[in-house]
């Protein structure tokens, strides 16, 4: 009697039912959501906790790893000259990438955005096409036009230009970067100015803008986030890149995913591999911080 | 070609219609823009005075805008003159032009703030930062902004955003300025209260104002003057009182304002006669036997009982048997929708006390003033399907 009197006159029965009905949906979304959650900590929050934990321990005499006495002498070791150099040519590397990728990708992207709705299908599936192809492929295929017998060589030779020696030079690297990041920066401009309202261009017309000034003050700070989303998703890889450095670039020109390799496999020294691989991290966090700060959420 | 012809003749006699004037603001002479197939304005032939509040009026898609956008420059004619104060313009970039644009949905740059907005167009003809923003204050004040110049354009009000396209086009102190449906986006009380204030506007500065609208009663209530086209022709330009009272067409009658269009045949004696054979005394210069139109406004028609036929046939001119199919309350007026034999007249009535009031299923007759109707040539146009 005195239950069913208390349900009646408390609205907080009602809540109560609603909190119960929102913990029932979360759990179930919990549920589904289990299997990636489960994935992304075996196979990613693990291994970095991991590598996280061994950056701070010390390397042994025979290759392994001491837990026991924690440290920062890896991290003191990035400071040597060597390291320095090598995060220095990295850094710069993927800058050089990611200017020559905006330059060329920004009047491809224009061009693109600016066409009739069949002819921008099509040209972005052209975009697309070379990743049907694996990467490591199309890396070797950059070590065979790039020889010192291949086809750029021949016709230099041919020109009586002499062989033209670009396999195994930085140059080598970023041409083969700038190839393979490419697209990476296309989509997001492609994206950002295609969304552009053209009326403003011409609202700027109207307001005595020449067609650059139109360009410089309307269009490009409107394409902005795709500048920047571009701008990250060259720039990121190509700091961490393995495989195109190691294909094409020399062994004067090592970078810092090959750095970090040659640390765990060949020096045997994980502590170090471990502290450049946290620092490399942090870095790519951070620019990803900074776009999604600058405002910017159309990956 | 007949049909061109004929374009060309009807153009032609409307431009002699309007004298030319010497000292027009903005003049176009055969101008024709085409679009791949499709003619979107078709031979028109314009004059705009020097400090006219100009209104093209015109369903969507009659070509409007696009004679619009070519005074702007953001189109080009494919034939024709177009002069601005003298100067031929054709195919002038618009930033060549002393003229600027209020557009459709304003258009103001998202990533500037109001005042970078209006300090736009004076930027980019290189005045002075300082002044520019001297100039730019007094703009926004004139359309009572202060105090919201650091704003972004998203956060203002959809009236607000009007303010800040006018001003960022007025500060530039525009020989004429063209304003393409600026009142679109408003809501009706707000965009009773700009008509209003563009109207003012218009007159202290004695600015040329070509303004682009669907709306006849937003056109009546602003305009200097009215060019009507539809399907790219101009069909006709005059104050808003002739072009109410004295449509040149069947088009024209019936997409300004409500009105009942009878069909008639031209016989001598200024007499017509009707579909129903009836004849009907009026005013009319055309050969006998044309097919013509009357047009009959609403409020010029009265409804009167049956029995009074007769009487009122002596005291008006004419009277029609009916039957009242609905009457409509709407407060200031009532609206008898009458059925004739052949065809339904709407009828609109003043609310005022002693007026007669009747009821679904009554018999009345439908009466008027012999020099209430206009007669309307039949151009065989239908009526404006998409008009608003």
């Amino acid at each position: 009697m005195t239950a069913v009197a208390e349900r009646i006159d408390e609205p907080v029965g009602v809540a109560d039912v609603e909190r119960q009905a929102a913990r029932e949906r979360r759990r179930r979304g919990f549920l589904l959501a289990l299997p990636a959650y489960a994935y992304l900590v075996f196979f990613f929050a693990l291994p970095l906790v991991a590598v996280g934990v061994f950056s701070f321990a010390t390397r042994n005499r025979f290759g392994g790893v001491d837990l026991a006495e924690w440290n920062l002498d890896s991290y003191r070791k990035l400071g040597e000259d060597i390291v320095f150099d090598i995060l220095l040519r990295s850094f710069s590397l993927a800058l050089l990438t990611t200017a020559i990728c905006l330059v060329l990708a920004y009047p491809f992207a224009y061009f693109i955005a600016t066409r009739s709705e069949t002819v921008r299908n099509v040209m972005l599936v052209f975009v697309l096409i070379p990743f049907w192809t694996n990467f490591l492929v199309r890396n070797y295929a950059w070590r065979l036009l790039l020889g010192n017998d291949g086809p750029v060589s021949q016709v230099s030779q041919l020109l009586g230009l002499g062989e033209v020696r670009i396999l195994f030079t930085p140059l080598a690297v970023v041409i083969g970067l700038v190839y393979s990041f490419l697209p990476f920066m296309i989509l997001p401009l492609y994206a950002a100015i295609e969304r552009i309202d053209w009326r403003l261009v011409e609202a700027s017309r109207d307001l005595y803008a020449t067609g650059r000034q139109s360009w410089t003050k309307v269009v490009f700070p409107l394409s902005m986030p795709g500048v920047i989303a571009g701008s990250i998703l060259v720039f990121v890889p190509s700091l961490g890149a393995y495989v195109t450095p190691e294909i094409l670039g020399g062994a004067k020109t090592t970078l810092l995913g090959s750095y970090i390799v040659s640390q765990f496999l060949t020096a045997r020294n994980w502590p170090a591999g471990a502290a450049l691989s946290m620092v490399l991290l942090t870095v790519m966090l951070m620019t990803t911080i900074i776009y999604f700060r600058s405002g910017g959420r159309n990956l | 070609m007949t049909e061109t012809q004929a374009g060309i003749q009807a153009a032609e006699e409307m431009a002699a219609v309007e004298e030319r004037s010497v000292d027009s603001a903005v003049s176009l002479r055969g101008i024709t823009k085409r679009f791949d197939d499709v003619v979107a304005v078709d031979n028109v032939n314009l004059d705009i005075a020097d400090g006219e509040f100009f209104a093209l009026l015109g369903p969507s898609g009659c070509g409007k805008t696009t004679t619009l956008r070519m005074i702007a420059g953001l189109e080009f004619p494919t034939e024709g003159s177009l002069t601005i104060f003298g100067d031929e313009v054709g195919t002038l970039p618009p930033n060549k032009r002393p003229v600027n644009t209020v557009f459709q949905n304003y258009a103001l740059f998202p990533h500037m703030s109001v005042l970078d907005n209006v300090t736009f167009g004076l930027r980019m003809q290189g005045v002075s930062k300082s002044e520019a923003k001297q100039r730019a204050t007094d703009a926004i004040a004139m359309v009572q902004l202060e105090g919201r110049e650091q704003r972004k354009p998203s956060q203002l009000s959809g009236g607000q955003q009007q303010r800040v396209a006018l001003a960022r086009a007025l500060v530039n102190r525009p020989k004429v300025l063209l304003l393409d449906e600026p009142l679109g986006a408003l809501d009706l009380k707000l965009r009773q209260q700009m008509q209003g204030e563009l109207k003012s506007l218009q007159r202290e500065l004695g600015i040329t104002f070509v303004f682009v609208t669907h709306d006849q009663e937003e056109a009546l209530t602003m305009s200097d003057r009215i060019a009507v086209m539809n399907e790219g022709l101009l069909l006709q330009v005059s104050d808003p009182e002739s072009l109410y009272e004295r449509p040149v067409n069947r088009f024209v009658a019936d997409f300004i304002g409500q009105t009942n269009l009878l069909d008639a045949t031209a016989e001598a004696d200024n007499t017509v006669c009707l579909a129903n054979g009836v004849r009907v005394a009026v005013d009319h210069d055309l050969a006998i036997g044309t097919k013509l139109a009357l047009c009959l406004r609403p409020e010029r028609a009265s409804v009167v009982a049956d029995a009074d036929g007769d009487a009122a046939q002596t005291t008006a001119g004419h009277y029609l048997p009916g039957v009242v199919k609905r009457v409509t309350y709407l407060g200031t007026d009532r609206i008898y929708d009458v059925a004739l034999d052949w065809m339904e007249l709407e009828v609109r009535e003043g609310n005022r006390p002693g007026s007669g009031r009747f009821v679904e299923g009554d018999r009345v007759n439908v009466i008027w003033e012999p020099d209430s109707v206009a007669v309307v040539p039949d151009d065989g146009s239908s009526t404006g399907a998409d008009r608003s």
